[in-house]
């Protein structure tokens, strides 16, 4: 985290309607590539993509009304599964939520806030492999900033964001985030200069 | 956090961090696939100086849960048998590159000694060291009790503190690590504890423990706790004669069929009975109390494996910076890939 704002220059490249705009598509795509609603599981990677997630499920449901969207809603927390344990300050996992439905032979759709190394997607699917057997796994997320360093992709993105690797991306949800005492929803591209 | 020694140097924060992660830890336990791979590649060692099956298998149940490698040293029938000494065997281990030593010795503060020596670079948890502590069984415990006041109060058991809980905690308090542990950290989450004992088996200096002491165990009851703690009498640590017999110990200070009737007649409906383990039943405990729904002794089993995941968890994973991380008020603040290079 910055000790100071001071030379860090700061752009919002993606205001909450654009955020809004882009999970409805997402939303329509995951339907589209489903072929319908049938057996679809939305899992979030906390912290950012399980709010991502619940408002995908709910943007689904609004286009079919058969749907439940806490129903097709999870949690999925990878800390345990990360390959940097060792690397970084230890990590207190998140609870891993599975919709009662459970995972086997559904079609999961991974939600993240941001695709950057692709080590978090990995470990997500890894945790996947311990909690059942998917019938297909797809990845849904926000930004994909690059930067990839395993050979993995996203189904859905909601937008491509070229970035140099000094910057940080950073996702600011209405559910989590406050900044100044209020809820915003913004993706704000940080440069220390 | 780098060792687990004892539950008195505990801080609030770090406890609750423990006991929040053993909640996670829990729910892998029920999981078709009881394994995470987060401690792979790495070796506990678990140490034991004195007897123990419940701890010990506990201890090697969590490591393999967290995928490390186990290796059991009994004392009995090794080298130190021979004589060696515990430096020499702390320095095998060492060559052997133990990450983690679980230690269980007769002698206090031996688990303190191995951590302070500079002879092994690994963490140590001490698993029972003397009269002196036994932390991840008061963890254990106030995880037990921690889930049972949150079910009361209707709220979540993570993140929720013992604020308001009374816990009475009977027997020998003398000879028990766990009663010492338990004193220290049930005060430190917010309950408050009673100890009732004969005056022979209360320890001298007890009066500046935080907590009420009662010679009476009937008095005690009337204090209407919400959990009853009973120690197991620990006849292999008593070189003298601390009461006339064991009938009489019995009748005053065992949770009887008599006391358990007791609880329904004071209308102490959420009142649980607890031991640690194993149960003298018949003398500090009777059948009737130790099999009662009231009875938590399997549920405190089950929950010292997640404990145990967690303690093993938060001292093996990490790079030691975790001061830095313990400040962050967020337990949650990792930093997700896009965040920071």
């Amino acid at each position: 985290m910055p000790a100071s704002d001071s030379g860090i220059t700061k752009r919002v490249v993606l205001a909450a309607a654009d955020i809004d705009r882009a999970l409805t598509r997402i939303a329509h795509e995951i339907l589209e590539a489903n072929k319908g609603s049938r057996d679809l599981v939305l899992l979030g990677i906390p912290r950012r993509g399980f709010p991502l997630a619940q408002r995908l499920a709910q943007k689904i449901a609004s286009v079919d009304p058969s749907v439940d969207p806490d129903l097709i809603t999870g949690q999925l927390d990878v800390t345990m599964y990360r390959d940097d344990l060792r690397r970084n300050p230890t990590r207190s996992p998140l609870a891993t939520q599975l919709p009662p439905s459970g995972i086997d032979d559904k079609v999961v759709v991974l939600v993240d806030d941001v695709l950057y190394s692709g080590r978090t997607i990995r470990a997500a699917l890894d945790a996947l492999a311990d909690l059942g057997r998917p019938r297909a796994v797809r990845l849904a997320v926000l930004v994909d900033r690059g930067h990839r360093e395993l050979p993995i992709r996203a189904d859905h993105v909601g937008k491509n964001l070229p970035t140099s690797s000094r910057e940080r991306v950073r996702v600011h949800l209405a559910e989590i985030d406050l900044i100044g005492g209020s809820a915003v929803n913004e993706v704000v591209i940080e440069d220390r200069a | 956090m780098k060792h687990l020694l004892s539950t008195q140097d505990l801080s609030a924060r770090s406890a609750l961090r423990l006991l929040d992660v053993a909640e996670e830890m829990a729910a892998v336990g029920e999981r078709e696939i009881k394994k995470l791979p987060a401690l792979r590649g790495r070796t506990v060692v678990n140490l034991f100086y004195e007897d123990s099956t419940r701890t010990r298998i506990s201890f090697e149940a969590a490591a393999k849960r967290l995928s490390a490698d186990v290796i059991n040293f009994a004392v009995k029938g090794s080298s130190v048998s021979k004589g060696e000494s515990l430096k020499d065997t702390a320095q095998t281990l060492e060559a052997m590159s133990a990450d983690a030593v679980v230690i269980r010795h007769p002698a206090s503060g031996a688990p303190a000694r191995l951590a302070a020596s500079g002879w092994i670079d690994a963490s140590v948890v001490n698993a029972g060291d003397g009269t002196h502590e036994h932390p991840t069984q008061a963890l254990l415990d106030a995880f037990t009790l921690r889930r049972h006041w949150a079910r009361l109060g209707g709220m979540p058991s993570a993140g929720s503190t013992l604020a308001g809980m009374k816990v009475l905690i009977v027997g020998d308090v003398l000879h028990s690590r766990v009663a010492r542990s338990n004193v220290w950290l049930l005060t430190t989450l917010g309950a408050e504890v009673l100890l009732a004992g004969p005056p022979t088996l209360l320890p001298v200096g007890i009066g500046s423990w935080p907590c009420t002491v009662f010679y009476n165990l009937d008095d005690a009851l009337a204090q209407r706790p919400d959990a009853v703690m009973m120690l197991r009498l620990q006849a292999e640590r008593m070189n003298a004669a601390f009461f006339p017999s064991t009938r009489e110990y019995s009748r005053r200070w065992g949770f009887d069929d008599g006391r358990l009737a007791l609880l329904d007649t004071m209308g102490l409906d959420d009142t649980v009975i607890m031991h640690p383990g194993p149960m003298n039943r018949g003398l500090e405990i009777s059948s009737a109390a130790a099999d009662s729904p009231r009875s938590t002794v399997l549920a405190q089993v089950r929950n010292g494996v997640s404990v145990r995941m967690a303690a093993l968890y938060l001292l093996l994973s990490g790079d030691q910076r975790d001061e830095h991380d313990d400040q962050t008020d967020d337990p949650t603040a990792l930093i997700p890939e896009g965040r920071t290079p």
